[in-house]
Parts: C-alpha cells; structure tokens; sequence
C-alpha cells in the first residue's frame, strides 16, 4: 500500500506492507537510523518521535495511519555542527553512556517543554490548575515513558532543566 | 505480525459496514498493535476510524459533558473543563500509561484495552480469554495482578484501565454505535460484563460495534474528588489497586460518596453497600474501616493477591479520611467549585 509522509520537511512516497509501523518505515524504507528500536512494544521509549509536533512512540503506530503527517526525528532537529538546544545540553551534561536511548530522551523532552510550556498538569503535578513548575520529580514523572538501562537520570534530568525556559 | 488488510473509514457507516467477526477497530493502536505483534489478536482487516470526522471533540451535554472517542487520553486529561469540574478523570489519566502513550490512546481505546494477565500474553500458555474452553493457566500460577472480585472459576483478569474507574466514580456513560447505526448510553456496568463462562466476550459491545463517545453528567458541585493509584513504581506501571472517590459533605456528613476501585476486578468495580454506610455520616475512622471492611468482605483472592484486601482498605480510608477532610489533601485530590 502507498503512504505519503513528511519526515524533516521532506516528502516521502512509501510503498509498503500494511504491516509496517512508522517505526519501521523511518529506520527500514527511508533509512533515517537516529529513530532507536528498543523493545517494539511502548515500554522504553527509544523509538520516540513527534508527529505533528507532539511525542508519540513510533514503534506503537503504523505507517499507514500517518499518511500525510509530519513527522520529527531526532534528525531533524539539528544535526553536528547545528545542534538543538537540548542535543547541545544532553553532550553538555553526559546525559548518556552508551546513548541508546538518547533519540528517544531528547525527541520526548522536546515534546515535553511544549506540554508543560502549555500548562499541562501531570501526575504529581500538586494543582491541575495551571502553573506548571519543572522540578525534579515533575521532569521525572513526565520523561517517564523513557527508559535508560544505563541510567543516566540524573544527567539526563539536568539536561532537561539546562535548556527549560531558554528558546 | 499475520497479514492483514488496513482500511481507512471515512464515516461511521463506513467504519460499521467494515467491521465483523475477522475484523477489529484500531483507534490510538497503542494496545491492538502490541497484541498484533505477539499474535494474542489476529484480526484479518484493521478499520482505522482514526479520521472519522465529529469523534476526537468534548462538548457540551446538558450540564455535563460529551467525549468522543477519538478523544486523546492527554486532550482530555488536560482540558480545562474536565480539570475544573471532573478533576478525578485529569488525575486518573494522569496516573495511566507515559506520556508518549497518552498523546495516542484515545478515550474509547482506553475503555477497550486489553487484561494485562501475563498469560493471556502468553500465546504458549492456556487461556479461556483468547481460546475460550482452553482452561486458565493463571489459577495455577502466578497471580500477583489478578483481580479480587467479580471473577469467575473461567477467568481471573483485570481490568487495567485507570480512566475507566475514575468514569465509573463520575456516573458516566459509554455511547455505542450498533451496526444498524442505532445508538445508546450505557452505564459502565451494563457496557462491561462479568467474565462467568464466556471472559473472551468483554462487553455488550458486540464485533461490529462502536464506541462512539463517553458522556459525562454535570458536575458535582463542591465535591472533592480523588484518584488514589499504588502499584510497583512511582510511575508507567499497572495499578495494584486504585481508588477513585467524588465526595461532597454538607453540615458535617457525608452528603454525597461516589467510589470506584481499580486493579482489582475485571471492570472498574463500585459496590452500593459500602456507599451506604457512608452517605449521611459524619466522616469518622472507625465508619471508615468498617466500611473498607464491607468491600473487602466479598473478595475471593488468588493465593500470590491476597495482599490486595489490606492494601485495597488502607488506600480506601486514607482516600476517604482526605475527601471529608479528617486529613490534609494531598496530590491527587482536588476540591470542585460550589454551586454558583
Ligand atoms: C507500556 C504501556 C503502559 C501502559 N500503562 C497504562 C496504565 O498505567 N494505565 C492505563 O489505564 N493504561 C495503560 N496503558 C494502556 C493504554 O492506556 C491503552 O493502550 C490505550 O488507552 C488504548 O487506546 P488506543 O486508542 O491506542 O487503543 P487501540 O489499541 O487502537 O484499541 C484498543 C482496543 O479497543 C478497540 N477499539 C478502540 N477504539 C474503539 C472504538 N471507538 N470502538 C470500538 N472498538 C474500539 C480496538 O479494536 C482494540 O481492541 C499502557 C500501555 C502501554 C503500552
Ligand atoms: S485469568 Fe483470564 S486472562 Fe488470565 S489466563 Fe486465566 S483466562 Fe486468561
Ligand atoms: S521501541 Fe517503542 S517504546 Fe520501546
Ligand atoms: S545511555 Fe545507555 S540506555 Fe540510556
């Protein structure tokens, strides 16, 4: 079957199984490998991307649900040279040892400031009502969904804290 | 993943004419999709309704609300009406799943997820709820996640949805599309049935049904509403046991006590003889462990969960002693604005 998608301001024509899942489509069809397979199943969040700017985990989703969408990866947001903000911060702070998971991490801390920027509440977020202050266990709570098996946390959290609030 | 086609409906109609015993929905896919890949569901056709227009808006019911099903779990964790007047569905939300997760599962995904019994996701392990006759592996086996009531001798699973028990405090209803395209509200216990000898029939929804909203009834003015999760880490896991609780006291008792309890039946669970023994109480320990006793009394635990009646009355007087205020608020509990 076809799919048109847009990954990195780049229009892509697949053809494929309807099997495949966007992970799939990202890493196998149009060879942008940034995009980790960890667990294929929702649990480590390595595989995490925007679409339509906000954090999904590709690996959950198929390539066929996404036609015409915009996809981010950790690709496009900036590259050696002309690095994001927080793909500076993660070398800046060692917020990685073997880096698996650091796609992932930077792909969901991207759409985490702009949930928490929009007032998102989470849960240990002490009032649903607005105001939401990014400290410790709040950044913890709302990375979550990404795991590090060389956990590197802390790094990762100062990261985070590190690029909040600057662009 | 076995072979399937993918269609994409354009309309309900569409979707319906689409569906049928071979064929599943997939919404956010956050759920079928993992099931998919360790073939537990085999469906031959995917109807995407994923772009079916008038699903994915909340709008004005009567005084309450209309969810649509396409509804994103974080659109509705984080609308402001939803956060003022039914705080206990933010918070249940909140607790469920990542964040990645729930900026894909959508309401009437949520409500249809899957048991996360370690058998039933075990294709090499016997199941009644996927091969139905097949036996039930987890009756022998290691049960730390099953339910405590509401089982049968066919199935001992539960249900994993946190946004359900917070719905079932609220009084909602499921809307649901038959195929004929009539449509009807039900009460979560008339949408979700009790495993008895048939656990692969979940709920009244039938093959070629459709979830096609949740309704909210208004607000419970001045209530103060909690969702109270424990399970194995602080955050992304299963619950144990939850507590959801929409309580509104008036001159010192207990006007109004709304519970439901998660984690520990195969649907969210409420029992009406607890709830009256609270309502037109003053709030006390002493009523509230006796009625945590009432709940527990009808539990038939697994060997490996029988950790669950303690920790399920504990969790429930602690919720209570903070919802009539005998104790201090903490987060997860929110108060509702009084009547104008
Ligand atoms: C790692 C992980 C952790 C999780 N943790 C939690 C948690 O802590 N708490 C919690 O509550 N949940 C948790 N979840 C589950 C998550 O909430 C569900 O996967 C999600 O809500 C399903 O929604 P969906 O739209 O993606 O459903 P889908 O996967 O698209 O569908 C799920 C089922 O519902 C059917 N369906 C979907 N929509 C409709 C409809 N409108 N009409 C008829 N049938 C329909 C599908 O056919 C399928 O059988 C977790 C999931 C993962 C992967
Ligand atoms: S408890 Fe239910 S879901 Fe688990 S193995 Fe037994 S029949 Fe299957
Ligand atoms: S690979 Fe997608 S969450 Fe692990
Ligand atoms: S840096 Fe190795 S998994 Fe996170």
């Amino acid at each position: 079957m076809h799919t048109q998608l847009d990954v990195n301001g780049r229009a892509y024509a697949l053809d494929h199984d309807p099997r495949t899942t966007l992970l799939d489509a990202l890493r196998d069809h149009i060879g942008l490998y940034g995009t980790k397979k960890g667990c294929d199943h929702g649990q480590c969040g390595a595989c995490t991307v925007l679409v339509n700017g906000r954090r999904i985990n590709s690996c959950l989703t198929l390539a066929a649900m996404h036609d015409g969408d915009e996809i981010t990866t950790v690709e496009g947001l900036g590259e050696p040279g002309a690095l994001a903000p927080l793909q500076q911060a993660f070398v800046d702070c060692d917020g990685y040892q073997c880096g698996y998971c650091t796609p992932g991490q930077i792909m969901s801390a991207t759409g985490m400031l702009e949930e928490a920027k929009a007032g998102d509440p989470s849960h240990v977020s002490a009032s649903l009502s607005g105001d939401v202050a990014l400290d410790d266990s709040e950044i913890a709570e709302r990375m979550s969904g990404n795991l590090c098996r060389c956990s590197a946390y802390p790094f990762i959290r100062q990261a985070i804290h590190s690029v909040e609030g600057k662009e | 993943m076995r072979p399937f086609d993918y269609t994409r409906a354009g309309t309900l109609d569409e979707a319906g004419a689409q569906l049928g015993k071979t064929a599943a929905v997939i919404a956010g896919g956050t759920n079928i999709l993992d099931l998919m890949k360790l073939q537990i569901m085999t469906p031959e056709r995917l109807v995407d309704i994923g772009r079916v227009p008038g699903l994915d808006g909340i709008e004005a019911d009567g005084d309450g609300l209309r969810v649509g099903a396409l509804v994103r779990n974080s659109d509705l964790a984080a609308d402001g009406r939803i956060r003022a007047g039914w705080p206990v569905l933010s918070r249940a939300l909140l607790s469920g799943a990542s964040g990645q997760i729930r900026n894909k599962a959508t309401t009437g995904g949520n409500l249809l997820q899957r048991t996360r019994c370690p058998y039933f996701y075990d294709p090499a392990m016997a199941c009644n709820k996927r091969e139905p006759g097949a036996g039930c592996a987890a009756k022998e086996g290691v049960g730390r996640m099953l339910a405590i009531f509401g089982t049968s001798e066919h199935c001992l699973a539960a249900h994993p949805s946190d946004m359900a028990v917070a719905l079932r405090a609220l009084d909602a209803k499921v809307a649901v599309r038959a195929a004929d395209g009539s449509e009807r509200t039900l009460p979560l216990d008339e949408f979700y049935r009790l495993p008895a000898d048939r656990p692969d029939i979940e709920t009244v929804l039938g093959p070629d049904g459709i979830v096609t909203g949740v309704v909210l009834p208004a607000p419970v003015a001045g209530s103060v509403q909690a969702y109270r999760k424990v399970r194995d880490r602080a955050s992304y896991a299963f619950a144990l046991v939850s507590v959801a609780a929409v309580v509104t006291v008036e001159d010192g008792r207990i006007a109004r006590a709304r519970l439901a309890f998660g984690g520990v039946a195969p649907r969210p669970w409420a029992n009406d003889a607890v709830t009256a023994m609270l309502e037109g109480e003053a709030p006390d320990d002493a009523l509230f462990r006796a009625a945590a006793d009432r709940l527990t009394a009808d539990a038939a635990p697994h060997p490996d969960n029988e950790f669950k009646l303690p920790m399920l009355r504990r969790t429930l007087v602690s919720v209570l002693r903070e919802t009539t205020g005998l104790a201090e608020p903490s987060i997860g509990t929110d108060r509702t604005d009084a009547a104008a």
